[in-house]
């Protein structure tokens, strides 16, 4: 038995102990990152169809069911969000393209002016889910955008739906924020994501409308552009709104709603 | 002939198991391990993957800890026994995304904060450091075990008064989806778990009277 007590001894032992604990964190993170990855994948596919109202909230469905639903219903395709034009699918494969890691990345992102969203980059391509009808994969049913901005605590992530005639929501999520629960973390809840269903984005001149005020609104049919606050959570709710007012405007989907809009 | 202190179920290893579940729970008795009890008990499917994971966490530091307990010098003991904390948690982390994520996204941050819990170092430390392994894991089970029924039975009480349900199903329909009954939000936020751990704590005093603490 070697003198425990001795620095020597004392140093190799941390040393020893700091090596054998790293290799078994890092084979359990890199064995499992493939798992992981599929499942933050398979998460965000059933955000969207979640958006578009083709699984419910509280409808419980296995990996393969979701993934089936998605293959048969969605269509993912790229957006070049500097002129609003849909990219030709052989340039890209739109479901393996990390918008996210693109944003980070100076040569596939284009900086924008400053805004209340706070958006300092946005990326040259955008990916959009167009909802198809299963029996007729070129008729569009609704669109699915990625929007998301910075609000109280992190950045909120989500999905908006929005009907053919591009403004009527159909539907929104939000699939990762960190939000205080019970407060701003009500922005996760699919009963306040429901009161999103049938309010119009756009105003008349096509104009980014939709807002959350503070207090209750009315139906969508009489108060199309306002949504509920969150009760507590102003900088949520605020956030949300400018999040949308970007992603809906010229910097973020707006060239694209309104090409889609004209040639449809 | 095997000794008591060699056998692998006799009654000294059934005492060390059994003992923290009740008559000396972590939470109740040596009131250890407050904090995540009160953040992860709003709902019981969280409570029960927290229970697990702390279970696991102290059952393999304690055993761990007590593998190495007479080469590690005294002098960085805690570190070490803190370097394989947190190991073991990162993994219980890794392994929580890979095979249950939905839940992962909601108890990440309080899974990163096993390594923080009292409970674990407490064990490590308190008698994992004088006893040998196997007797060390089994008072990591116990122990883990202990805990894991005290936030059972917090967000049991938490759920259903909160949320009217039980593991996701509806057992007091809540007027907002047209029942009758007026969900108690308090029982959602922190403060509430406070109270329902205050009431355990003296619960257990009243039917064990020999652990009142005299004043």
């Amino acid at each position: 038995m070697p003198d425990t007590q001795s620095t020597r001894y004392t140093v190799a032992f941390a040393a020893a102990i700091c090596v054998v604990c790293a290799a078994l964190v890092a084979v359990s993170a890199v064995g499992l990152r493939e798992r992981q990855e599929t499942n933050q994948l398979l998460y965000r596919q059933k955000n969207v169809l979640l958006a578009a109202g083709l699984v419910k909230p509280d409808e419980s469905l296995s990996d393969k069911e979701l993934l089936a639903v998605f293959d048969r219903s969605i269509h993912v395709r790229l957006v070049d969000l500097r002129t609003g034009d849909l990219l030709p699918e052989d340039r890209m494969d739109a479901r393996t393209y990390d918008q996210r890691k693109a944003r980070a990345d100076p040569a596939a992102s284009h900086a924008v002016a400053a805004n209340a969203a706070q958006i300092p980059r946005v990326p040259n391509y955008g990916v959009v889910y167009l909802v198809v009808d299963p029996a007729q994969r070129d008729r569009i049913l609704q669109l699915v955008i990625p929007v998301d901005g910075v609000g109280m605590w992190g950045t909120l992530y989500g999905f908006l739906a929005i009907e053919r005639d591009t403004t009527t929501i159909s539907g929104l999520t939000y699939y990762d924020q960190k939000e205080t629960p019970g407060l701003g973390g009500e922005a996760g809840s699919p009963r306040w994501q429901g009161l999103w269903r049938g309010r119009k984005a756009y105003d008349e001149n096509w104009e980014p409308r939709i807002v959350v005020i503070k207090g209750p609104a009315g139906p969508p049919s009489q108060d199309p552009h306002r949504v509920d606050g969150l009760s507590g959570a102003t900088i949520t709710s605020n956030a949300i709104t400018r999040m949308m007012q970007f992603w809906l405007g010229k910097e973020g989907y707006g060239p694209f709603l309104k090409k889609f809009r004209e040639g449809a | 002939m095997t000794s008591p202190a060699t056998a692998v179920l006799g009654k000294a290893q059934r005492a060390t198991l059994l003992t923290p579940v009740v008559t000396n729970n972590p939470i109740g008795v040596q009131v250890l391990g407050i904090c995540s009890a009160l953040a992860v008990t709003t709902r019981v499917d969280k409570a029960v993957v927290m229970g697990i994971g702390v279970t696991i966490v102290t059952a393999f530091a304690n055993l761990a800890v007590s593998m190495v307990r007479n080469y590690t010098p005294s002098s960085i003991r805690i570190i070490v026994q803190l370097a394989i904390i947190a190991s073991l948690v990162i993994m219980v982390d890794q392994f929580l995304k890979a095979y249950l994520f939905e839940l992962s996204l909601e108890l990440s941050v309080f899974v990163g904060l096993i390594i923080t819990n009292c409970i674990v170092m407490g064990r490590a430390e308190g008698f994992a450091m004088q006893n040998p392994p196997w007797i060390s894991f089994l008072d990591g089970i116990g122990n883990g075990l202990g805990y894991a029924i005290v936030l059972l039975l917090v967000a049991l009480a938490r759920e259903l008064l909160g949320a009217g349900k039980i593991l996701g199903v509806v057992v007091l329909p809540v007027t907002t989806d047209g029942g009758w009954y007026v969900p108690n939000g308090l029982m959602l936020l922190a403060p509430s778990g406070l109270f329902l751990i205050a009431l355990l704590v003296w619960l257990l005093r009243i039917w064990k009277p020999e652990l009142q603490e005299e004043d």
